[in-house]
């Protein structure tokens, strides 16, 4: 394969490393979740994360990739014309990535395709079948993930061609991933003994421990989505920082005044609700920008999480929806209020610099990822719950998911 | 024999060892245990979920003594682990049946 002359050795060293960053996300993601679960049930989480990151590690490079990428058919799909890789080598995809090996662009984005179903596992945690959850998440891969990553950034999306902007995944990943998991959680239903029993979270380090880790890696999610060491990149990298550090502060600031104390727990979900808004704008939006964003991530996240899940009902077990879904969106949108072109020529003005129109476009995705990746759940859901079955038993939920799926016990059988 | 079992709160622990090994006790055996009384629990908040959480940790001490020994030993407890606050805990004595010393198999009060 030629064309090496136009490959960029910065970038390429940079979009290789940002992929290692994001795959690190997904233990770091395992630890933030897995500390929220009761002890019997956290080695589920760590299985769950891990089997994705073997999955789709392999669906991706089979035919995910092509699914995503691909030669397009009617703007909804890719083809299969680059299953296993075929024509996918080490020049650079100009459709893409102008200066890197087209393999280190699919890598890249090989992480963000495995990431993406981890973060629904929050949703039902401590109920789900293994079993079920396997054939779910393979499926959704395939029907959900990969076309909307077909639409906002495959060659000949109908998104892309659009005009969308989402710079690193707001409506790929933590859109389509969030309102995924409210319909999972809600057709899975509560956990046994919700609002009666205390299932308060059994390892608060971990899940402090997973957020940094998160935040870390979250520089490769969005800055090395740039596809290139350069000013956009910055850009991105220094509104990553801003808008997660403004939305901890903000959700602290709300539990210190409103409740009386702030909570560690709060601020690292805060942290991770700046992160999850800012994923779409960061490289679009400037720092100050960054913070407006990161403060409405912390009090709209913190709402959502604490008021309409108690008002709803809804047993979200870790958030998902109240974190991801509405930061996803909410940053979407905010990218048609606060993108600036001159920090970036490849994206737009949003209406906060001239530009209405990117407004109404953000809407359109918002809407369409959302209706599309709810209603798919909806059928995979069913047509699995059926054929398989997607919540355990009575009892192997009470014995916790650990020994009932896996045979494991997370902390010893001894207690030495 | 009698066996004392004493119910402490946790950071008296060290205290009370002391106090008993002064007296000449040569051994117990002690077990993380949780429980209230009159004490008051308290309540954890994650993510604006309220727990209130009634069970308090506590610390159990178990002696097995000669029937000689047993007010010393009381007294000891009582003055070791007293704080003058609700939640001090509780002192029970039981009587022992048999004690065999499983090295030896001496019994009685020369396993003890």
């Amino acid at each position: 394969m030629g064309g090496s002359s136009s490959i960029n050795t910065g970038d390429t060293a940079f979009v290789l490393v940002g992929a290692a960053l994001v795959l690190l996300m997904t233990p770091g993601l395992a630890m933030f979740y897995g500390g929220m679960v009761r002890r019997k049930n956290i080695l589920s989480i760590l299985m769950q994360c891990f089997i994705l990151m073997c999955l789709v590690g392999v669906q991706w490079v089979v035919f995910g990739y092509s699914l995503a990428f691909g030669p397009d058919l009617g703007h909804l799909v890719g083809s299969l014309g680059w299953i296993g890789l075929r024509g996918v080598g080490f020049a650079p995809n100009p459709d893409y990535a102008a200066t890197i090996p087209e393999q280190a662009f699919m890598i890249f984005q090989a992480m963000f395709a495995i990431i993406t179903p981890a973060l629904f596992i929050g949703a039902f945690a401590e109920r789900i079948k293994f079993s079920g959850f396997f054939a779910f998440v393979l499926l959704w891969a395939a029907l959900v993930y990969d076309p909307v990553a077909h639409w906002v950034w495959g060659a000949g999306g109908w998104l892309r061609n659009l005009g969308i902007l989402d710079f690193a995944g707001g409506l790929v990943v933590h859109a389509s991933a969030g309102v995924s998991a409210l319909v999972l959680c809600i057709m899975i239903g509560k956990r046994k003994g919700f609002n009666q029993v205390a299932m308060a979270p059994h390892n608060l380090p971990f899940t402090v421990l997973g957020t940094g880790l998160l935040w870390f890696g979250w520089f490769g999610f969005n800055a090395a989505s740039a596809l290139s060491a350069n000013q956009v990149a910055v850009n991105a990298f220094v509104a990553t920082n801003t808008a997660s550090a403004a939305a901890g502060l903000t959700w602290a600031l709300i539990e210190w005044i409103f409740k009386g104390k702030p909570t560690v727990l709060g601020t690292a979900s805060g942290a991770v609700a700046g992160l999850a808004t800012i994923t779409p704008a960061c490289g679009f939006v400037g720092p100050m920008s960054s913070i407006i964003i990161g403060v409405a991530a912390g009090a709209l996240c913190y709402l959502a999480v604490t008021k309409l899940k108690a008002w709803w009902g809804y047993d979200d077990s870790l958030d998902v929806f109240g974190v991801h879904c509405v930061g996803g969106a909410l940053g979407s949108l905010a990218v048609g209020l606060f993108a600036q072109k001159a920090l970036n020529p490849a994206g737009n003005n949003g209406l906060f610099f001239g530009n209405p129109q990117q407004f109404t476009v953000q809407i359109t995705g918002v809407a369409a990822v959302i209706a599309f990746a709810a209603v798919f759940s909806v059928i995979l859901y069913l047509v699995i719950d059926n054929v398989i079955g997607m919540r355990v038993e009575e009892r192997d939920e009470e014995e916790g998911l650990d020994l009932s799926q896996h045979s494991e016990s997370a902390y010893g059988l001894e207690s030495e | 024999m009698k066996k004392v079992e004493a119910i402490i709160k946790p950071f008296k622990l060290d205290d009370v060892k002391v106090a008993l090994t002064e007296i000449g006790v040569q051994g117990m055996t002690i077990s993380e245990v949780k429980g209230f009384g009159r004490q008051k629990g308290h309540t954890e908040v994650y993510r604006g979920a309220e727990y209130v959480v009634d069970f308090l940790p506590k610390v159990k001490i178990e002696l097995v003594i000669a029937d000689a020994k047993l007010e010393q030993v009381i007294q000891a407890i009582s003055r070791a682990a007293n704080t003058g606050k609700i939640g001090d805990g509780k002192i029970f004595v039981y009587a022992v049946e048999e004690s065999i010393r499983i090295r030896t198999g001496e019994k009685g009060e020369d396993a003890i």
